[in-house]
C-alpha cells in the first residue's frame, strides 16, 4: 500500500494528440479517488499512465515515494479492473483469479486460500469452476474484481468498471466496490464518466475536461463550491440551472426578476473583478414554491411567476420544469457539457428545473409563483467560466 | 403473414437441401469414381461401371509392393510437415507483430507478402531450378521445403493476423497488470486463444504443401525426394503393357487419407467462439 503522486504529468500520443496536460495529483495511502469527466477527457489515459500501460510524455509519477515512470506494469505492483473486464476466456473463474498469484510463483496452498478468500468476499464461491462465457455480466465483473484483490496490490485502478452493467446491478455493485475498498483499505483510483458514481463513491473527486484537471475535492465540496461553470454543470443531478444575468448596483437582473445581492455574495464578488454580464447558477433545491416561504425570506430572495411545463412528483418532493423566454446562457464550458450529454437541441428559451416541497400546490400547465434563495446563487464569468463567488468555505 | 412465412421456410428448407445435395454430389462424384477405379481389378478397369462388379484390393497391394510409392509417401509426409511447422511458427510471430505493433515498414512487409502469395509459381520454376542446382539442393528435401515455405508463409501470416486481430487487446494489458512479462502474456494468454487460428492455418498450409505438383515435378529428379503427386505421374503399372490407372487411383485414394486425418485431428481443436466471454457482459 502506498501513496501515488502525479507531478505535472503530461501525455502526448504519437499522433500529436495532447490527451492529458500537467496533471498534479497526490493520492494518499488508502484513499479512494475518482477521476470523472466526459468521455475523451483523458481519464483512461491518466489511469493507464499510472498503470504503466502508457508511457508518460512529461512529468513524474511516484508510487510510495519512488519514481516509477520507467517501470513496467508488472514491477509497479498495481492491479487494474477493466471496463470490459478482460477475463481470460480459456481459464475458469478460479484460474482467472489465481493467475496473478501463479505468475508471482506463490505456493499452491496460499493460492488456494487467497482465491477462496476473494471468492468469499465477492460471493463467487459456487462459480469457481465455470468459464467466463457462462457467467452473467455482474458475475464477470466480480471475477475481474477478484483477480485484482487476490494479490494485495499497492493500489487498485478501475476504468469504468460498472458501466457495462444494467442500472440496478450498477447501484448494487457500487455499494460493494465501496465496501470492499473500505475493508481492504487499498489506495484506489477509479475512473467514471458518471457523476452519480463519482459523488457516491469517492473520498475525493477529480473533475477533468479536455485533459486538464478542473477541480478536485470532496464530493460535497465540489457540489457546493464548483470552481467553474463546467464543474458546476457536471456535478449534480438534475444539474444546476444557468441563466444569463447582468450585475449593477449590487442588484442582479435576469428573467428570474431582480434580486439584491446578499452581503455574503457581495463580499465574495469584491475581489473577483466581476464583469457586468454574468451567468447565474442556481441548484434545483434552492427554489421553492413561493406560497410556502415566509414573508421575510420571500422579500430577501427572488420571485418569478411562470407556467409549469412539466411536474414530476417524486413523493418526497416535486420537480417542476419551466421554460422561460429569453436567451440561453452561452459559454464554452456549457457548450462542452451539452456536447457530452448529447443535449444540443436549442429549446428556444431558458429551461429551468426546480425542486419544490411535496406540499407545493403547483400544477402542470398552470402558472406558479416560484421563489429562490438569493444567498445560494453562484455567479460565473461567461468568458472564462470562472466562479466569481468561489470560496473555500 | 406468419402462416405464409411458415410455408415459406419449409419450401426454403427443401430448396436448400436439394441445392446442397447437388453441390455435394458434384464435388464428390470424381472422388467416388477414383475410389471405384481403385477397387477394380485390372480386367474390369475399363468397364465404365461406377460400382465395381467385384471388389479387389489388387491395386493397393501393388502400390505398396513397390518402394517407389512408399518412398514418395514418406517424402510427402516429411516435407509437408516440416514446411508446415516452419511456416506456422514464423507466420505466428510475424502475424502477431502485424496485428499488435506499429513498426516502420509494417505496410511494406504486408505488401511484399501479399505480392509473394500472388506471384505465379510457374514463373519461378526455371529460376528455382537453376538456383537449386547451383546450391546443390536440387532433388533434396530442403529443395522442396524452402519454396513451400516461401509460398506458405504469406498464407500463414494472412490467416493468422486475422485471428490475432480478433483477440481483445485488453487481455494482454490485463496479463501485464497481473504481473506477466510480454513473453508470459503471449504464452499463457494469447497463444491458447490463438490456437484455433494456428490449427486452421496449419491445415491450410499442410494441404498446400501436400497437394503441390508443380514444384514437386520440377525440382526433383529421383525417388529420393519425389513426393506422391509427382510420383503418381511416373506410375507405369506392374507390367509395361498394363494400364496404370488402377494403381494411380489407389495411390490417389491413399494420399487423401492423411489430409482427412489431419483435418479431423485439428478440427476438434478449432472450437468456435473460444474467445467469447472475454469481454463485456
Ligand atoms: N492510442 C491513442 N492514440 C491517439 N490518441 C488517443 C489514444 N487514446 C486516446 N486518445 C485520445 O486522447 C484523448 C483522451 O482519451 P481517453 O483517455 O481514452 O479518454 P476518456 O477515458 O476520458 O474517455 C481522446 O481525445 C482520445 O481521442
Ligand atoms: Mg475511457
Amino acid at each position: 500500500m502506498a501513496e501515488i503522486v502525479l507531478d505535472k504529468v503530461t501525455k502526448r500520443y504519437p499522433d500529436g494528440a495532447l490527451a492529458v496536460q500537467e496533471v498534479n495529483l497526490e493520492i494518499a495511502d488508502g484513499e479512494f479517488v475518482i477521476l470523472v469527466g466526459p468521455s475523451g477527457c483523458g481519464k483512461s489515459t491518466t489511469l493507464n499512465m499510472i498503470a504503466g500501460l502508457e508511457d508518460i510524455t512529461e512529468g513524474e509519477l511516484r508510487i510510495g515515494g519512488q519514481r516509477v515512470n520507467e517501470k513496467a506494469p508488472k514491477d509497479r505492483d498495481i492491479a487494474m479492473v477493466f471496463q470490459s473486464y478482460a477475463l481470460y476466456p480459456h481459464m475458469t473463474v478460479k484460474e482467472n483469479m489465481a493467475f496473478p498469484l501463479r505468475l508471482a510463483k506463490v505456493d499452491n496452498a496460499t493460492v488456494e486460500k487467497k482465491v477462496a478468500d476473494a471468492a468469499e468476499i465477492l460471493d463467487l464461491a459456487q462459480h469457481l469452476d465455470r468459464k467466463p462465457a457462462n457467467l452473467s455480466g455482474g458475475q464477470r465483473q466480480r471475477v475481474a474484481m477478484g483477480r485484482a484483490i487476490v494479490r494485495n496490490p499497492k493500489a487498485f485502478l478501475m476504468d469504468e468498471p460498472l458501466s457495462n452493467l444494467d442500472a440496478k446491478l450498477r447501484v448494487q455493485m457500487r455499494t460493494s466496490v465501496s465496501r470492499i475498498q473500505k475493508q481492504l483499505g487499498t489506495t484506489t483510483v477509479y475512473v467514471t464518466h458518471d457523476q452519480t458514481e463519482a459523488m457516491t463513491l469517492g473520498d475525493r473527486v477529480v473533475v477533468m475536461r479536455g485533459g486538464i484537471v478542473q477541480q478536485m475535492g470532496a464530493p460535497q465540496f465540489l457540489y457546493e463550491h464548483p470552481a467553474n461553470l463546467f464543474v458546476a454543470g457536471f456535478i449534480g443531478s438534475p444539474s444546476m440551472n444557468f441563466v444569463p444575468a447582468s450585475l449593477a448596483d449590487n442588484k442582479l437582473q435576469s428573467v428570474l426578476g431582480e434580486v439584491t445581492l446578499t452581503d455574503r455574495i457581495r463580499r465574495l464578488l469584491e475581489g473577483a473583478d466581476a464583469p457586468r454580464e454574468v451567468i447565474v447558477g442556481i441548484r434545483p433545491e434552492h427554489f421553492e414554491d413561493a406560497s410556502l416561504v415566509d414573508a421575510t425570506a420571500k422579500t430577501d430572495g427572488g420571485v418569478f411567476t411562470s407556467q409549469v411545463e412539466v411536474l414530476e412528483s417524486m413523493g418526497s418532493d416535486k420537480f417542476a420544469h419551466f421554460l422561460l423566454s429569453g436567451e440561453q446562457a452561452t459559454s464554452a464550458d456549457l457548450a462542452d457539457l451539452a456536447k457530452d450529454t448529447g443535449d444540443d437541441t436549442s429549446v428556444g428559451g431558458i429551461s429551468l428545473v426546480t425542486r419544490l416541497s411535496a406540499s407545493s400546490g403547483a400544477k402542470e400547465g398552470e402558472p406558479s409563483e416560484i421563489w429562490f434563495d438569493a444567498d445560494k446563487v453562484q455567479l460565473f464569468d461567461p468568458s472564462t467560466g470562472k466562479n466569481l463567488t468561489y470560496t473555500e468555505r | 403473414m406468419a402462416g405464409i412465412g411458415g410455408a415459406d421456410t419449409t419450401q426454403k428448407k427443401v430448396g436448400w437441401g436439394l441445392l446442397n445435395a447437388v453441390v455435394v454430389a458434384y464435388a464428390l462424384f470424381p472422388v467416388l469414381w477414383i475410389l471405384s477405379l481403385s477397387l477394380k481389378s485390372s480386367k474390369t478397369l475399363a468397364d465404365g461401371n461406377l460400382i465395381p462388379r467385384e471388389i479387389s484390393f489388387e491395386n493397393y497391394s501393388n502400390i505398396f509392393a513397390t518402394t517407389e510409392f512408399i518412398r514418395a509417401l514418406a517424402n510427402s509426409i516429411g516435407i509437408a510437415i516440416i514446411a508446415t511447422v516452419v511456416a506456422v511458427v514464423f507466420g505466428t510471430m510475424a502475424a502477431y507483430a502485424i496485428a499488435r505493433l506499429d513498426f516502420p515498414g509494417k505496410n511494406l512487409l504486408v505488401g511484399v507478402s501479399l505480392l509473394i502469395a500472388m506471384f505465379p509459381q510457374v514463373s519461378l520454376v526455371s529460376p528455382l531450378f537453376e538456383i537449386e542446382r547451383g546450391l546443390g539442393i536440387f532433388d533434396t528435401w530442403p529443395g522442396l521445403i524452402l519454396p513451400y515455405i516461401t509460398f506458405a508463409l504469406p498464407l500463414a501470416i494472412y490467416t493468422l493476423s486475422a485471428f490475432f486481430r480478433e483477440i481483445p487487446w485488453e487481455l494482454e494489458k490485463a496479463a501485464k497488470m497481473d504481473g506477466a512479462t510480454p513473453g508470459q502474456a503471449f504464452r499463457r494468454v494469447i497463444a491458447p486463444l490463438a490456437a484455433p487460428g494456428v490449427f486452421t492455418t496449419a491445415i491450410l498450409v499442410f494441404i498446400f504443401c501436400w497437394n503441390d505438383f508443380l514444384f514437386a515435378i520440377s525440382l526433383t529428379s529421383t525417388e529420393q525426394s519425389r513426393t506422391v503427386p509427382a510420383a503418381l505421374s511416373f506410375f507405369t503399372g506392374s507390367s509395361q503393357f498394363e494400364d496404370p490407372a488402377g494403381s494411380i487411383s489407389a495411390a490417389a485414394v491413399v494420399i487423401t487419407i492423411p489430409i482427412i486425418l489431419f483435418v479431423l485431428f485439428f478440427q476438434r481443436r478449432i472450437v468456435a467462439g473460444l474467445t467469447s466471454g472475454a469481454v463485456k457482459g
